[in-house]
């Protein structure tokens, strides 16, 4: 009977210590990540004397051209592993979810393999994303021209 | 500063999501979209822009910021063609990011097999 109770709260006990690092592991991988595009943009403003908006551009095809590369190689899916949210949710998880995406589906040929699989999981985000910007551009426009 | 804040703020998303993840039984798939249509509702009231303005580059590397430049665009494209601009500015700012997704991971694709 102790024993019973005492494995109850080691259950209770462990998943939020478990999510405790993992939350704080996405927290350091996330911010690392955010901290590497605000250096790429200082570093492209430098070196190529361009505006922080043009470097901006830049930041975002080299971050999504350093995933899209990790992922190819398969060292991205290890990472993502560990980071979890905190490699997804910065643009790398979009770079990285075409990149898997197409290269899993490569046996099934050009057409139905690649191409109609590379928007698999990226799919739902520019879906989503489209709908919902015109949805509030709408409202935001609506809002601006009765004015 | 930029970097300090750079690395609170895309943390921070960060760290929402993995909360998220961790305690419901939503997926990544999930999770991604919802931040996106996130970011464009903040951008539709200016707070995007806000925090762009005070954070730096670490506001444009998380998923947020594609609803930010999709609403953006349009909003930007409305100013001149009215209710179509919105169809029409869409893409203007998030062209870059999509097309070289596509192109890298076509080409990665083309030269790398999958590893089981």
């Amino acid at each position: 009977m102790k024993e019973k109770k005492y494995q109850g709260i080691v259950e209770r006990h462990k998943p939020s210590e478990e999510k405790g690092k993992f939350a704080l592991i996405a927290f350091l991988v996330g911010g690392l990540v955010g901290m590497l595009g605000e250096g790429l943009i200082c570093f492209y403003v430098k070196v190529l004397s361009i505006s922080r908006s043009d470097a901006s551009t830049y930041m975002i095809v080299t971050l999504i051209f350093i995933a899209s590369l990790l992922t190819a190689l398969g060292v991205f899916d290890n990472l993502v592993k560990k980071a979890k949210c905190g490699l997804i949710i910065p643009i790398t998880g979009f770079a990285h979810s075409m990149t898997s995406a197409a290269i899993d589906y490569k046996k099934e040929g050009p057409i139905y393999g690649i191409g109609s699989n590379i928007f698999k999981l990226a799919g739902s985000v520019i879906l989503y994303g489209i709908v919902s910007s015109w949805v509030f551009g709408m409202i935001r426009y609506g809002i601006e021209v009765l004015k | 500063m930029y970097f300090l804040y750079s690395f609170l703020f895309c943390g921070t998303i960060c760290l929402i999501a993995e909360i998220i993840l961790d305690n419901t039984k939503l997926t990544p798939g999930h999770i991604t979209s919802i931040f996106v249509v996130v970011g464009a509702a903040l951008d539709a009231f200016g707070i995007y822009d806000y925090f762009i303005a005070t954070c730096g580059g670490g506001t444009l590397v998380p998923i947020t910021s594609f609803g930010h430049s999709l609403i953006h665009g349009a909003l930007a494209k409305a100013e001149t063609f009215g209710f179509l601009g919105l169809l029409m500015g869409m893409f203007d700012l998030t062209a870059s990011g999509i097309t070289s997704a596509i192109i890298f991971s076509f080409i990665f694709t083309l030269f790398f097999q999958a590893k089981d």
